[in-house]
């Protein structure tokens, strides 16, 4: 018995390094209908190649995952493969050495010349040396508006943010709630980010953000964009529900005029069978500067010291950013891809003004990108308390923001 | 069977005290070195990954300026008081109206144990959707015919935190009024006559005999509430997630997002630092009372 067990121990060990096929446990937090149906089409691409995918979804969105993943990798346990936003989530786990340095395959297949935007690569980039694969584009800046409630209300359908405004009263006249927002902090933040894009304008945002100019930020152009923030407050004053897909489907069933939310608001849209332009309507930047900021997922690969291994984690790396790849996977997703040269002409028209946009080159950094997960956390529990408290004067949270701003530069 | 006298104190029961060894192991290992660690690191900038840099009480200093902190600490005193006020008031008088020696005394017990048996995750989504305005009480008294009226706690800063705390008594109330049976079916029955043939009311036993008796009873249900209104967590974040804006933030909620979202150990170390003192001033005075009071009595 004991010598048995012995030798089944044994070859658990050993056989996996004489297998030929690798089997690589990859996880992600992409759980709905279609992100799973996405993320098949990696696994695929990645089987087609002779090894396994081992598919480990983590439910419950990325705030539940990561905790997970990190500890994974942090307490010995780590996986083949494991999706983070781009950005700075990776960055200590990079710093500690625990990532695959892809630098050689990326310097070999040329990963900077297709690369659109590069700013995507550069948040990969750590010292020089090149840690992840970005797979995907997500913008936040969208304002989704309800063709039915506005005809509902007898009014046209708004083209950017000032007549979205304007048109609240009417909408309210009718019943409707002019501004679904959902009661989750990360919401509030994701709105005033499309906000201060849209009314400071690029320049402003790439001061405070990329330059740190903490006077900038102090200074009457960003009160602006509060005083903004302070109208869609009062617009989304009776909004009571908690998810963000309950919100978008105020907006879907005609009930609220708009919502401002990611393009990921698209699945829901479609999966209801609704037609963009007729049953709905999307405006990129609010309608007011057309800039889409280039969030989105990057895959990153912890060291496992098996030789056999590491050689499938740069296969599956080569795959991802593959071009039959990028587009079967980002036209599930209803993403955008991070290659300049394939075509999306299956793409709907909301992801084609997307396009448009990433080809026009104006695009922003996302908050991942600039700013650590705690200045983050930071600046959403501001916002979420923002957007909750009408008796929060724009010029009280300006300053707040600034001094949550300025202690973390 | 000793022989020579007494034996060795050290090696009375020796299988008793070796099969103990490893929860000793344990509980010093686990929970009192894994609780020293994480007020060590409080005192350190780490962020993702421990580090240490001591910055002295900066982690603190931010915490005690943070206004999401505050609320949470404030959130905790109205819920902490008054839960444990009417936990205990209710749960006392649910058990003196069973211990009438009803008929079916077995049914209502079972029914109002039964919330106890749910997580609080439950709790928080039926309780979500009970005060709900649209599905919840609101809409039903609407549908009756009072059409202005409003109950909608849940969306309402100033109130959320008693739309939570009516699901936790909800929950709580059953399991302490069970304690509460226990400890007066542990009353002598001759008390009772006693106090019968002097022609004491019966309100006024329970008062000034049955209640000052059950003291061991009170002490144990107080510590085990208050131990759970300390670490309060999952049925806020399954009934409003934190909102509406922070107003029912708990700090059980401050510790994880800063600790795993916000990747600031540091900061979530110095906030769970704080709720272990909190856990102590009301540990520390039970102790005294329960082991302190006995030498002397």
């Amino acid at each position: 018995m004991k010598t048995y067990t012995l030798a089944a121990l044994l070859a658990s060990v050993a056989l996996p390094g004489m297998a030929m096929a690798e089997e690589l446990e990859v996880t992600h937090w992409w759980t709905s209908g279609g992100e799973a149906a996405a993320v098949a089409e990696f696994a695929k691409a990645f089987d087609a190649t002779g090894n396994k995918w081992v598919d480990g979804a983590i439910a419950g969105g990325g705030d539940t995952a990561r905790p997970v993943m990190i500890s994974r990798i942090t307490g010995g346990d780590p996986m083949g493969a494991t999706q983070f936003n781009h950005g700075q989530q990776a960055l200590e786990l990079v710093e500690a050495g625990l990532m695959l340095d892809l630098t050689e395959i990326a310097e070999r297949d040329h990963w900077r010349d297709f690369i659109y935007p590069p700013s995507l690569l550069d948040s990969c980039t750590v010292d020089g040396r090149i840690y992840c694969v970005p797979v995907n584009i997500h913008s936040p800046e969208w304002l989704w508006l309800s063709n039915k409630a506005y005809a509902d209300a007898g009014i046209p359908v708004p083209t950017n943010w000032s007549e979205f405004v304007a048109s609240a009263p009417a909408l309210e006249a009718a019943g409707k709630l002019p501004l679904a927002l959902g009661n989750q902090p990360w919401q509030s933040n994701l709105a005033f980010g499309a906000i201060a894009v849209a009314i400071g304008g690029l320049d402003l945002w790439k001061s405070i953000n990329i330059d740190k100019n903490m006077e900038a930020a102090a200074g009457p152009e960003m009160l602006k964009v509060f005083e903004a923030a302070a109208e869609a407050r009062a617009l989304a004053a009776n909004s009571t529900v908690q998810d963000w897909n309950q919100a978008t489907n105020l907006v879907l069933t005609g009930e609220a005029g708009g919502q401002i939310m990611g393009d990921w608001a698209q699945g829901e849209f479609s999966i209801a069978g609704k037609v963009a332009g007729v049953d709905y309507t999307c405006l990129p930047g609010l309608g007011v500067n057309e800039y889409i900021s280039t969030g989105g997922d990057a895959f990153y690969f912890p060291k496992l010291d098996d030789p056999a291994k590491e050689a499938a984690q740069l296969e599956l790396a080569s795959v991802m950013i593959s071009q039959q790849a990028q587009v079967a996977f980002n036209l599930k997703k209803g993403s955008l891809p991070i290659r300049g040269d394939i075509d999306l002409s299956a793409a709907n028209d909301c992801m084609k003004k997307g396009l448009e946009i990433l080809a026009a080159g104006n695009v922003v950094p996302s908050g991942d990108q600039v700013w650590s997960p705690d200045t983050q956390t930071q600046v959403e529990d501001l916002m979420v308390e923002f957007f909750k408290s009408p008796d929060m004067t724009p010029a009280d949270a300006q300053a707040r923001w600034v001094e949550i701003l300025s202690a973390n530069i | 069977m000793a022989q020579n006298g007494q034996p060795n104190r050290l090696f009375r029961n020796l299988n008793a005290k070796l099969a103990a060894v490893p929860m000793v192991l344990t509980t010093l290992v686990v929970f009192v070195g894994g609780t020293l660690w994480t007020v060590l690191y409080s005192f350190t900038n780490s962020k993702l990954l421990p580090r240490e840099t001591f910055v002295g009480f900066d982690q603190y200093a931010r915490l005690w300026s943070n206004s999401r902190w505050l609320t949470s600490i404030e959130n905790l005193l109205i819920f902490g008081v008054c839960s444990l006020i009417f936990t205990l008031v209710i749960g006392f008088l649910l058990a003196v109206l069973l211990d009438q020696k009803i008929r079916f005394e077995d049914t209502f017990r079972t029914i109002m144990l039964y919330p106890f048996a749910l997580s609080f995750i439950v709790t928080g989504l039926v309780w979500q959707w009970i005060l709900n305005p649209d599905f919840g009480i609101q809409s039903v008294v609407r549908n009756l015919g009072w059409t202005s009226f409003t109950f909608n706690p849940l969306n309402d800063q100033s109130i959320v935190i008693y739309g939570l705390l009516i699901a936790g008594l909800w929950q709580g109330t059953g399991f302490v009024m069970c304690l509460m049976l226990a400890g007066l079916r542990g009353i002598d029955e001759d008390i009772w006559k006693a106090s019968r043939v002097d022609g004491i009311p019966a309100w006024k036993t329970y008062l000034f005999i049955v209640i000052p008796m059950m003291r061991p009873v009170f002490i144990t249900t107080l510590v085990i509430i208050a131990a759970g209104i300390v670490k309060l967590y999952d049925l806020v974040v399954a009934q409003t997630s934190g909102g509406p804006g922070n107003s029912s933030q708990v700090p059980a909620m401050y510790v994880y997002d800063y600790m795993f979202q916000a990747q600031n150990l540091g900061q979530g170390f110095a906030a769970s630092s704080m709720m272990l003192l909190s856990v102590l001033i009301v540990l520390i005075p039970w102790a005294y009372l329960e082991f302190g009071g006995k030498k002397h009595g």
